[in-house]
């Protein structure tokens, strides 16, 4: 079983993009240690001939066809920070 | 005649369609009762008492001018804050959705809605529907209405509490790993998680999208069937939404159970359930197999390894759909960041509460890179067995019966400190997820004063066998006509300086 260490949580972390405190590095590394060992039952199975089941039911696609869609300024209306019909960001270009 | 706000929904609507009363009255009469008791329980997120008596008038003018009562006429209905209602905010107990509102209805609430329910308010939750306790909100306690230093079971808490104080006949909660059956049973009312697929999931803030299932709380299974019978049923809109036909859940309630039989798997029972809701069970099977039912011992080896598969699926999942998050498009956005990644760690950090934190990083940490295999992938593996277990089961048996939970409802604060006793709480509950299935939890009796349920499940897209076993175990048992006295005193369940004891009822 994998050692899980603050260093393991901030790494995860920034997948996630999550911002932790030195704190909550430390908590959830040691509280995700708890719960993998805890798992590790699952490591003792033997499910090499046994398929993974992503999903209960196999799903029902509809036609791909134009829809209307959610007003524009309504939706607009719910963004932090909108300008001109476009949602706002700060600069995603370095400059 | 009882008073209007403990009659059942299946009462209140025979007394509206023979103009007994007014659907106003019957809305007044809940509206009353919230203002009388509500402060006590802290099941609402948000009451919308404008918008119920402008609809339940507007039913009324509608009866009054011929319209036939529609099968929920007047039903006042809570509804679970993971759900959208148009015109009301929707926060899933989170602070990243505080201010967000939504801009259309969820399938499930406009099917209500559609046929003559009238929505009272939002229900208090746990955040993002991730808890077993609903301690997890970040806006208030909810107490269970049994014992105020008890929580009410989660993540559907507030739903489960406003059903068990009278302060609505029917709610709608969410069940992913247990978040109906669960509080269902520790507060005394009774639950269904349908089929996964049955109910639209359109309009639902996503968990876990291939375990999330909408379903209805009740104090009858009669009502159960009511409202089964409204909300299940394809909707196009949802690409895992079951075209299956719904039967009439209302009828199939009527029939006798002669002859059924129910599986119990004695081996998993052995270990972990609390006497006196071991012998609530027992007790439980005593009374269907009066009404005819047949007991039979069935195995499901893969069982002790639900829960652990449970929370790797789930995690990974949620990891996932909880992604959407970023402070761009709806929500909150925190400071005001000098670039894009701070803007997503900043708005995540301050906007997730610690329980989300935690299940996004093991979920993220089974999906990535070098452990996708040993743990993601291999739960979704043995989540197969899980399933395989079932159908062997089924195979002998048209129902499985297990004590909803190990033990009646907790005490605040027993299991935060530890996420696992808390997830360990949902090791009855969890396996229909994982396999899809249906379950009901029904009242059993109390043990020492506190709730608990039985849980039946059954095959896939049966739900009417679930129906017919709980209807005749409530005429067989009266367990579901008690009532919590909510004599309770106001006792702080937590910490009063808390960002949730802070946080008032909102109110539009």
């Amino acid at each position: 079983m994998p050692r899980v260490d603050a260093k393991t949580v901030e790494h995860v972390a920034r997948l996630a993009r999550l911002s932790l405190s030195a704190e909550e590095r430390e908590l959830f590394a040691r509280q995700l240690e708890d719960i993998l060992a805890w798992a590790e039952s699952l490591q003792a199975l033997d499910v090499s001939e046994v398929p993974p089941m992503a999903h209960p039911l196999a799903p029902e696609w509809r036609e791909d066809s134009p829809r209307e869609a959610l007003p524009r300024d309504r939706v607009l209306e719910a963004a932090p920070d909108a300008a001109e019909g476009l949602f706002r960001v700060p600069r995603v270009i370095g400059g | 005649m009882s008073a209007l706000f403990e009659a059942s929904a299946a009462e209140i609507r025979r007394r509206v369609a023979g103009r007994e009363v007014s659907c106003e009255e019957v809305v007044r009469a809940h509206l009353e009762r919230i203002a009388a008791v509500e402060a006590k329980v802290g099941a609402f997120l948000l009451t919308a008492p404008e918008r119920a008596l402008a609809r339940a008038r507007s039913l009324d003018r509608a009866l009054a001018t011929g319209m036939a009562a529609p099968p929920l006429a007047g039903v006042p209905v809570a509804i679970k804050d993971v759900l959208h209602v148009d015109g009301l905010p929707t926060t899933c107990g989170s602070r990243i959705l505080e201010s967000y509102r939504p801009l259309f209805t969820a399938t499930a609430v406009a099917r209500l809605e559609a046929n003559g329910a009238v929505v009272l308010g939002k229900t208090n939750m746990d955040e993002f529907a991730m808890g077993s306790s609903t301690e997890h909100s970040a806006y208030q306690p909810t107490r269970n209405p049994w014992d105020p230093g008890r929580v009410p079971g989660g993540s559907s808490g507030g739903s489960a509490a406003a059903v068990a104080a009278r302060l609505a006949p029917i709610a709608l909660g969410s069940d992913t790993g247990g978040s109906i059956r669960q509080p269902a049973a520790l507060c005394g009312v009774v639950g269904l998680k349908p089929t996964y697929g049955r109910v639209s999931r359109y309009g639902l803030v996503a968990f876990a999208s291939s375990l999330d299932q909408v379903g209805p709380f009740t104090r009858t299974v009669e009502d159960t069937a009511l409202v089964a019978s409204v909300v299940c049923g394809h909707d196009p809109s949802d690409a895992t939404s079951a075209t299956a036909p719904v039967p009439r859940f209302e009828e199939a309630v009527r029939q006798p159970v002669d002859g059924l039989k129910v599986g119990v798997p004695r081996r998993f029972l052995e270990k972990g359930v609390e006497a006196g809701t071991m012998a609530r069970f027992e007790a439980a099977l005593g009374a269907l197999t009066a009404s005819g039912a047949l007991l039979t011992d069935v195995e499901l080896p893969s069982l002790p390894h639900a829960v652990a598969t449970y929370y790797l699926v789930a995690t990974a999942e949620a990891s996932s759909n909880l992604a959407r998050y970023d402070g761009v498009r709806y929500g909150l956005r925190a400071g005001d960041p000098a670039d894009l990644l701070s803007l997503y760690g900043d708005t995540r950090d301050r906007g997730f509460g610690p329980e989300v934190k935690r299940r996004i990083i093991l979920g993220t940490f089974a999906l990535s890179a070098g452990y996708y295999d040993a743990y993601y992938l291999r739960a979704q593996r043995v989540r197969t067995l899980i399933r395989r277990d079932f159908e062997r089961a089924f195979a002998g048996c048209d129902a499985v019966a297990t004590p909803t939970t190990p033990t009646p409802a907790f005490r605040f604060g027993e299991k935060t400190a530890d996420p696992l006793q808390m997830y360990l709480e949902d090791i009855f509950t969890v396996p229909a997820n994982l396999a899809g299935l249906p379950g009901l939890s029904v009242p059993c009796g109390l043990v020492d004063g506190l709730p608990v349920g039985l849980q039946l499940l059954g095959r896939p897209f049966e739900e009417a066998t679930l129906l017919r076993l709980g209807a005749a175990y409530q005429r067989a048992s009266g367990h579901h006509l008690l009532q919590p006295s909510l004599s309770l005193t106001a006792t702080s369940p937590r910490d009063s300086g808390s960002a949730a004891a802070r946080s008032p009822c909102r109110c539009s």
